[in-house]
């Protein structure tokens, strides 16, 4: 700090606490609505201090029924299935931009910038705009309703692959002229050298795509027609849908607050690497 | 061990010729530096020598075999690098051994000769550290480390003092000549330091823009250059450079002034005088108008120029002198200590 | 670009690319060609046969006062969670620069609401704005607001801009904050010497020194306004009341899988697409100019 003037801290103080309650006030609100039993949730004003019933709510979301008169999976289900979706979603892009941009980096082949360019177009197109004939292609294929089709069509980013491309850069050409005269072979290199050189960054472009592929909403809505195959993140719009005839808002919030906790806890627990990674992939 | 032979060596990249037909022979176990400003082509030389970079033409020999096309793991070489590329993830340990590792060396085996080369290099200690953990001189013995613990045929040194610092560099300097009197593998050292150079090789490669100036013992290229390069090049402060005209064993300079030598050669020359040769004579032929002493210590350099022109001339006097600018001083110099060279193609013109 | 030094030439690199390049083939470059070519054609009424029409598809678009107002709405839209969105994030990101105590327990609570889903966010705010139950419809009633967002656009509206930029306050707030802590001590420091008190320091070193950031977040905010706010606009909305807050992602959505009309669909796609590209590439010289700074 440059100069020290008490009053000025203060209010410093003071407005980032207020930012912090306007950020939190939504959060809070939903925890709060997931406290109460579904009779209390039904009189304005809603509750502002938490009630005695979140482990009822919690139980009876999670393992019962979930909200009554609807016919949607039980949510441990449904947390099982985003979880499968959130996983094979960023390991799988990983996997495979790690790959080519080892080839993109390494090697020298014909049609290196072609493939380079074709990966890079790819990165324009969200999934929302090309969002109907890639349905018909998923449904051509047979992916409907698996989780192949809820992952496989979001895998390709070209965004990893760059992120990828730019750390191997960063590696000095030293280390595989090193490696060479040490006798390892491409494959080798890739294990021994650029995978723990690049561990940092793998770990901060999961936390990001972990979130990113939790928290695809359009995509499943739209290829998953069997209940079994919800996720959590899209039966929150089925729920608000069925609470217009029977207000349940204390298990929805509730599943509300079980939706978030994962890619929540993902960002604090590891709050460095997700700055990182944030950071880079949009460079 | 193992003799290596450069012929008709060249490199291009593209339609651009960045060696010239490089030819020498290095001797089994010789210590070679090649030296020349940034640029000259000195690292890629040593690259293809290590497989890095690919052969234009000509051909690489490592004893009586031709490398050319061999891959730089299959050539029997170890390589230390200018940042000396050691694997940041690995211990010492790890990074010693990992050549090892790859042939397929058993435990046992990559751990005594890890071990063998930690101990003439007095890392022992550091064995288990990362590379991050070590300072400047440690990790330069680690990757000195990393190519004896391989016993190759060839060491390959890439400038690897330029990180350290200057009283460091020195001492690593010692080191890097010893170790390599002891294990006696033929060693070949890039640098563009020209008394690393000096105090290091058993002989000389000096490279420039891509030729061969000259190849020899420090010491014939201190007392016959064979050009004009090798000759501001080599020595510091660097040799004096005047314009002057041979006749008759008599050599005039730019101010008429007239030194006995010259032998043979006739005609327009660049005369070149290193510093150190110039003795203070008050009856010699060479008069300094001095513009300014640099004294440090042990020699005093007096920066000047020749009477009567503005050629620039440097004298190095042994002890302390002091001289305020504008003072004349003459000078004397023996006549085998005089170099000619032909001012148009700078090759030395013998006496 | 490339290495100086590589491994030769052979099959492997061409493995290695395979299972990014088929799968942007498969799910990307055929699909985004389909939209291009169904752009093309027109279907009738029952389904039964196409037409080839070249650009009759985006006439009919440009044409269409319905079209254009979703246009018009779209670009207000993201212009305003933008700015609601950065200037929250750069007052807190300054303020959070200064403070020493606490400044990551600060960031930590200020940043998760980057891991709600877009959906989920609006969930949120549907709920604490429920005409008869919520929190707000409540306290605003006091000051004789009569909110019903089912019924009144504007009100929809302001509620979808909430929600979206509620979401991206993170977003924003690292990347000023991060901005913030690379201007050089040094400069802060000269300018207090030369007698420049902190809102005036602000104003003349901070802010403009962040300028590149702020361009920087404004393509950003723009794609996410544009193309991430579906999840938001579909639980709060669904584009209603009348359209009030049919953005043009969502219209694509809408005209395609629920009005079924895919020629029109589709040429909509196309447009977003160039839109898109164009973002990009502004954010790409954007990035690139930055660089060499």
């Amino acid at each position: 700090m440059v100069e020290n003037r008490p009053i000025l801290n203060i209010v410093s103080h003071i407005v980032l606490i207020l930012g912090i309650a306007i950020v939190a006030l939504p959060i809070w609100i939903t925890f709060v609505a997931a406290t109460h039993d579904a009779v209390r949730m039904t009189q304005a004003p809603i509750p502002l201090l938490p009630g005695s019933h979140f482990w009822e709510n919690f139980q009876q979301t999670l393992w019962g029924s979930g909200l009554s008169g609807t016919e949607i999976a039980p949510v441990w289900r449904m947390l099982l299935n985003s979880l499968a979706m959130a996983m094979m979603i960023s390991l799988g892009k990983i996997a495979i931009s790690l790959i080519s941009a080892f080839a993109i980096v390494y090697f020298k082949f014909p049609f290196r910038m072609g493939f380079f360019w074709l990966i890079f177009i790819t990165l324009m197109l969200p999934v929302e705009v090309r969002i109907l004939p890639t349905f018909e292609v998923v449904a051509d294929l047979g992916m409907l309703n698996s989780y192949w089709g809820l992952s496989v069509p979001l895998i390709a980013s070209a965004t990893a692959t760059f992120m990828f491309r730019q750390v191997f850069l960063t590696i000095p050409d030293e280390m595989l002229e090193s490696a060479r005269i040490d006798g390892a072979g491409p494959m080798r290199f890739f294990w021994d050298i650029v995978i723990p050189l690049s561990r940092t960054n793998i770990a901060a472009l999961f936390v990001i795509l972990f979130i990113y592929g939790w928290n695809q909403y359009l995509w499943p809505l739209l290829i998953t027609t069997d209940t079994d195959m919800t996720t959590i993140v899209m039966s929150i719009k089925q729920m608000l849908e069925a609470a217009e005839q029977s207000p349940q808002w204390n298990i929805i919030m509730m599943t509300a607050l079980l939706a978030m906790i994962p890619p929540v806890f993902v960002v604090v627990a590891m709050q460095k690497l997700f700055v990182q990674g944030l950071t880079e992939t949009d460079k | 061990m193992a003799s290596i032979t450069l012929k008709d060596l060249v490199k291009s990249y593209g339609d651009t010729e960045v060696l010239h037909h490089i030819d020498g022979a290095i001797n089994d176990g010789e210590f070679v530096v090649i030296v020349g400003p940034s640029g000259c082509g000195k690292s890629t030389l040593l690259r293809m020598i290590a497989g890095l970079e690919t052969v234009t033409s000509g051909d690489i020999q490592i004893g009586d075999r031709v490398v050319n096309n061999l891959e730089p793991a299959n050539r029997d070489i170890a390589m230390v690098f200018q940042n000396y590329a050691l694997y940041p993830h690995m211990s010492v340990r790890e990074n010693m051994g990992y050549g090892l590792k790859i042939r397929g060396n058993s435990k046992a085996d990559i751990n005594r000769r890890v071990e063998e080369a930690a101990a003439i290099l007095e890392i022992g200690p550091y064995l288990d550290r990362k590379p991050r953990q070590l300072s400047g001189g440690q990790r330069q013995r680690v990757a000195m480390g990393r190519a004896i613990v391989r016993d190759p045929q060839v060491f390959l040194f890439d400038e690897p003092l330029s990180n350290l610092d200057a009283k460091l560099r020195v001492q690593m300097r010692l080191e890097i000549r010893k170790l390599q009197q002891r294990l006696g593998v033929t060693s070949i050292y890039v640098t563009h330091d020209q008394v690393e150079a000096m105090t290091l090789g058993d002989r000389l490669m000096v490279l420039n823009g891509g030729y061969v100036e000259q190849f020899g013992t420090p010491i014939e290229l201190y007392d016959r250059p064979a050009t004009l390069f090798v000759a501001g090049f080599i020595g510091s402060p660097s040799m004096n450079f005047l314009p002057a005209e041979v006749a008759s064993g008599m050599v005039t300079l730019a101010n008429g002034a007239r030194l006995a030598g010259g032998g043979t050669a006739s005609g327009k020359v660049t005369l070149g005088l290193r510093p150190e040769h110039l003795i203070a004579d008050e009856t010699g032929p060479i008069e300094i108008n001095v513009q300014l002493c640099e004294q440090l210590g042990a020699i005093t350099l007096l920066h000047g120029h020749l009477s009567g022109t503005d050629v620039e001339c440097v004298a190095s006097m042994p002890g302390h002198v002091s001289a305020a600018p504008g003072t004349l001083m003459r000078f004397a110099i023996a006549p085998e200590h005089l170099h000619m060279f032909d001012t148009q193609s700078g090759k030395r013109v013998d006496a | 670009m490339l290495k100086r030094v590589h491994f030769p030439s052979s099959l492997l690199p061409y493995l290695l690319v395979a299972p990014q390049i088929a799968i942007t083939l498969v799910f990307f470059i055929w699909p985004a060609s389909q939209a291009v070519y169904q752009s093309f054609l027109i279907e009738d009424a029952f389904g039964l046969s196409t037409e080839f029409v070249w650009f009759e598809n985006f006439e009919l678009l440009f044409e269409d006062d319905i079209y254009l107002a979703t246009f018009g709405r779209t670009i207000f839209f993201s212009a305003a969670v933008a700015i609601l969105s950065m200037s929250m994030a750069l007052i807190l990101a300054g303020f959070a620069d200064r403070v020493v105590r606490g400044a990551t327990a600060y960031r930590t609570l200020l940043i998760w609401p980057y891991a709600v889903a877009p959906v989920l966010a609006g969930a949120l705010w549907v709920f604490m704005f429920n005409p008869t139950l919520g929190i707000f419809p409540y306290i605003l009633d006091f000051v004789g607001v009569d909110w019903n967002h089912y019924l009144n656009g504007n009100q929809a509206m302001a509620l979808v801009v909430f929600a979206s930029a509620w979401k991206q306050i993170a977003y924003n707030f690292l990347f000023y904050l991060a901005a913030m802590q690379s201007i050089p001590r040094s400069v802060i420091e000269a300018a207090a010497i030369d007698g420049a008190g902190p809102i005036r320091r602000f104003k003349d070193f901070i802010f403009p020194l962040v300028s590149p950031t702020t361009f920087f977040l404004l393509v950003i905010n723009a794609v996410y306004a544009f193309f991430e706010t579906f999840g938001i606009i579909h639980a709060v909305t669904q584009g209603g009341p009348a359209n009030s807050t049919t953005i043009l992602v969502y219209k694509v959505f809408n005209d395609g899988f629920v009005g079924l009309d895919l020629g029109g669909s589709a040429a909509q796609s196309v447009i977003l697409m160039v839109l898109v590209i164009a973002m990009t590439v502004v954010q790409f010289r954007f990035v690139e100019r930055r660089v060499q700074y």
